[in-house]
């Protein structure tokens, strides 16, 4: 079975019809970390194939592509998302802001730093999504202890286990250590 | 001439932290060369049988899709050989054959990703299915056992004075790492680049040139980083061969990456076992024999083994034990080593049985097991080269406090909570193998290192550095290390623990050898200020000659080389690895504690709090080799509590096939949790006196586990994972 969402045809349209018909597209502009895009891409297209294969934004990773990861996460006008879960044509206007534009020139994001002072990956692969939600997580305000901390970060799997030390990170860039 | 050790056992961050952090490493998928098209494989949905049809119109009718292969089409490739596991691999489509639910049976490649995928879904593939088996607990072994045997064990556990025998099963586990595998690949002519997800460049370097029968010299590998792995990319499986054979007869770079669910059925797994365990010991808890009955799966076409009987051999002294191993073949695909492969599984029947013997006996589990420490490896009859177990219990005991457990079970409660602490040992073998690294000291006083290795999370760039800065006498900054490129100098599979002492000592060979190349050179050398001095009272510091007794008489590397108008100095390091057979027992131990609570109505099971104590000899890098002990301990509460492959047996597929369903250890599920290590070095395993440290620290973490539960609990569970159903 391969996954992903399929949007086409009505369902009693012929085969053969199905066959004939292009892929539907749409054209969208949104910002990614501060500039204005515009593309016309497949409907099918979530937001994260359009950062990772089109924008060439590879920094986002597709863990799961069923938003059970959190690889994928990203900021969409403030507010973290799983972008595999995130058809790219509903984002008109939107503001994106991926791992790619978290450091400001050479000066790391505070919770980027963090985590290389705490220590907080290993294989890497989950840590640009650890990232972004924690700067979710530390806008929202969900960091006044280390259990809340770990709640709120729940969306994020690692499997290399640096679970502990992303919570240390997170408590630090927060200012909490 | 020995240098001072600086940078090694140093707590240094690593050193490609910064692309980590920021989303510039590049792992394979996010490669995508000019002209890149992607490739989506076809699975069959049947569990064992042959292909009778592939309609593959509708996908093709789809604009955009550029090529649907199957076996009906595919080129033929030359035949191979299995080398391990023994059997028949998989092979991309050359036959109709089902051999599992999943298999690969087709790949559509269309110029887009959205029109690949739909181009799969539009696939009608028809089946001839015959039933399959696939469960461990009702099929027959293949009756070809593996046995180990020493003394009397079945007549000595007639006269023992107690006895103990239970059955234990463990649950397959997969590796579910991050990265899902993937794999890009491009042909320019007759040569192909693959920027594949992999453990092992080189061994993906000749497993597709046996595949396509072509030279391996027209083949490059290329894979810097690596997300995660635990085992799994350590084989070349047969979707990146549908990549490549793609992209020949597409004539454009194909990129494949599997989904998650296509990764239960398509990378390798933990297998599930049945362990049948008797143990016999006199009244004082001294061990008199052991057996030990495995049952494992296994496929139909493959016979997979690992080490899951060395504990219960080796472990304890035991004068008499008898081992069994049987495979049980299943319409599945192959298992594959994760981490500490066989040793973790066979360590849950042994170290459960230990506690249950100690709690028999109402001696301590620690005393039990320093009453049983052998004085040899008992299964080889050689000396321990290392083995510092004894002073892991001691450490370990004193730091979680386990003089404060209450032995008799059931007796701590915390409000709804039964508290328990368990323990339990851990053991895993010190593997070595050949290996070789470039070392290159520029004009400019840097230095290059590089060796076609790998790096699925450990730390390899930064452990390799600190090891070649010391012996180069440079500082952190003057040196990199570069890995996961096939043309680079010959290194073994970054598996089995075995990337530092393998690869570090062919760094440490090097980087010796041409630091007494510019030594050498600075003697001999008469506009040197070290000219005619004993090359052996020199040292070099921060990229700068100088006697031992007098630094102020020196030289830098760059003033040196500049004299000497040399644009660089080179030497090529290697490592024979073990040559003949071993003179010593070589294994790294753990001895692991656990702390959890068990909610007396609902089951449920919580860690509170672990520690691990670990005999790995050198630590090259504390900060490194604390990651990876507690993201063992991490992936050991997993093995313990969560995962669970759940097959449906009427056609073997996986229902529990995605990360939703399939559980990992979460944030939320975190403990307290600490690791420290035991001072020492293992100079009888390779130079650089490192015994591994990736498999040895899950190994033990179920047991302890398992053992807390049954002091919180007075239930003795003995199925993996331990779940609230198994203890209501």
């Amino acid at each position: 079975m391969v996954g992903g969402v399929v949007t086409g045809p009505p369902v009693h349209a012929a085969e053969d019809a199905v066959a004939a018909e292009v892929p539907p597209g749409s054209r969208v502009s949104l910002t990614v970390n501060g500039v204005r895009r515009t593309v016309t891409i497949d409907n099918r297209t979530s937001l994260l194939d359009l950062l990772r294969e089109h924008f060439g934004l590879t920094g986002s990773k597709k863990g799961c592509n069923a938003g059970a990861c959190g690889a994928c996460t990203v900021l969409v006008d403030g507010r973290r998302v799983n972008s595999c879960l995130t058809l790219a044509v509903r984002l008109e206007g939107a503001e994106v802001t991926t791992i790619e534009g978290l450091a400001k020139g050479d000066r790391l994001h505070p919770l980027q730093q963090a985590f290389i002072d705490q220590d907080a990956f290993q294989c890497g692969f989950c840590t640009p999504g650890q990232i972004v939600s924690g700067v979710g997580c530390i806008q929202e305000g969900h960091t006044g202890s280390a259990e809340e901390i770990r709640e709120w970060m729940s969306g994020n799997l690692c499997r290399c286990g640096c679970y502990v030390k992303i919570e240390r990170a997170v408590e630090q860039a927060a200012g909490r250590k | 001439m020995s240098q001072p050790q600086a940078a090694v056992g140093a707590a240094v961050p690593r050193v490609d932290a910064r692309l980590r952090v920021t989303g510039q490493a590049k792992y394979a998928a996010d490669n995508s060369p000019d002209g890149v098209v992607h490739a989506v494989i076809v699975e069959s949905s049947v569990g064992r049988g042959r292909v009778t049809g592939i309609d593959a119109r509708a996908a093709e009718a789809q604009p955009g899709v550029l090529k649907v292969i199957s076996h009906l089409n595919a080129p033929k490739l030359p035949p191979v050989e299995g080398r391990f596991p023994p059997g028949k691999p998989l092979r991309a489509f050359q036959d109709d054959r089902v051999r599992f639910f999943g298999q690969p049976v087709a790949v559509a490649v269309a110029t887009t990703l959205e029109i690949a995928q739909h181009a799969a879904s539009l696939m009608k593939v028809s089946y001839d299915a015959e039933i399959s088996l696939t469960d461990l607990s009702v099929a027959d072994a293949a009756g070809e056992t593996q046995t180990y045997a020493r003394g009397d064990a079945d007549r000595a556990l007639e006269a023992a004075a107690v006895r103990l025998e239970s059955t234990y099963r463990t649950a397959r586990n997969h590796h579910n790492p991050m990265e899902p595998a993937g794999i890009v690949a491009r042909w320019d002519g007759d040569r192909l680049t693959v920027w594949e997800k992999t453990q092992w460049v080189q061994g993906t370097v000749f497993n597709l040139s046996g595949e396509f029968g072509m030279p391996p010299d027209r083949i490059r590998v290329i894979s810097p980083f690596v997300g995660g792995a635990f085992g799994n990319a350590a084989r070349t499986w047969v979707h990146s061969v549908i990549a490549a054979m793609a992209a020949r007869e597409v004539e454009r770079p194909v990129k494949l990456v599997l989904t998650r669910r296509q990764m239960y059925f398509a990378v390798g797994y933990r297998p599930a076992y049945e362990y049948g365990l008797r143990l016999g010991s006199d009244r004082r808890g001294r061990l008199t024999a052991s057996t030990h009955d495995v049952r494992a799966e296994s496929s139909r076409y493959e016979t997979y083994s690992e080490s899951v009987l060395v504990p219960g051999r080796m472990l304890y002294s035991t004068p008499n034990v008898r081992q069994a191993y049987d495979h049980v073949p299943l319409d599945v695909s192959t298992p594959w080593f994760m981490r500490g492969p066989g040793y973790s599984s066979g360590a849950y029947p042994v170290e459960s049985a230990m506690d249950e013997l100690a709690h028999e006996l109402g001696v301590d589990p620690i005393e039990l097991r320093l009453r049983n420490e052998p004085a040899d490896d008992e299964s080889s009859s050689l000396p321990f080269s290392t083995r510092r177990l004894r002073e892991c219990y001691r450490a370990g005991a004193r730091e979680f406090g386990w003089h404060r457990r209450n032995p008799k079970p059931r007796s701590t409660r915390d409000g709804d909570w039964l508290i328990g602490m368990g323990m339990a040992a851990g053991v895993y073998d010190t593997m070595r193998s050949q290996a070789q690294a470039s070392v290159r000291l520029d004009a400019d006083g840097t230095a290059l290192v590089q060796s076609a290795t790998s790096d699925m999370g450990p730390g390899t760039a930064t452990s390799m550095s600190q090891v070649a800065a010391d012996a180069l006498g440079l500082t952190m900054r003057q040196v990199v290390f570069r890995l996961g490129d096939s043309l680079m100098p010959p290194a073994p599979v970054h598996a089995g623990s075995q990337t530092m002492a393998s690869v570090g000592s062919a760094v440490q060979d090097g980087c010796d050898n041409l630091r007494k190349q510019a030594i050498t050179l600075a003697v001999n050398d008469e506009g040197s200020p070290l000219y005619g001095a004993d090359s052996a009272d020199i040292v070099i510091r921060g990229g700068r000659l100088s006697l031992k007794d007098e630094p102020t008489r020196g030289e830098t590397y760059r003033r040196l080389l500049a004299r000497n108008e040399r644009t660089h100095l080179e030497v090529l390091g290697s490592y024979a690895g073990p040559s003949g057979p071993e003179k010593f027992s070589l294994y790294a131990y753990a001895a692991i504690f656990a702390e959890v609570a068990v909610d007396a109505r609902l089951g449920l099971v919580r860690v509170r709090r672990m520690l691990g104590a670990y005999d790995a000899a050198r630590i090259v890098n504390p900060r490194l080799a604390d990651s990876q002990a507690i993201g063992a301990m991490t992936g050991g509460i997993g093995q313990a509590l969560l995962e669970h492959t759940v097959t449906d047996h009427r056609d073997g597929r996986i229902v529990n096939a995605n990360l939703a369903d399939y559980l990992v250890p979460t944030h939320a599920d975190m403990p307290d949790l600490k690791a420290i290590f035991i001072d020492g070095q293992d100079y009888e395993a390779d130079p650089i006196g490192v015994k591994g440290l990736g498999e040895v620290v899950i190994v033990g973490v179920a047991p302890a586990i398992a053992n807390a539960v049954f002091n919180a609990t007075g239930r003795r569970i003995r199925e993996l994972p331990i779940t609230a159903e198994a203890l209501l």
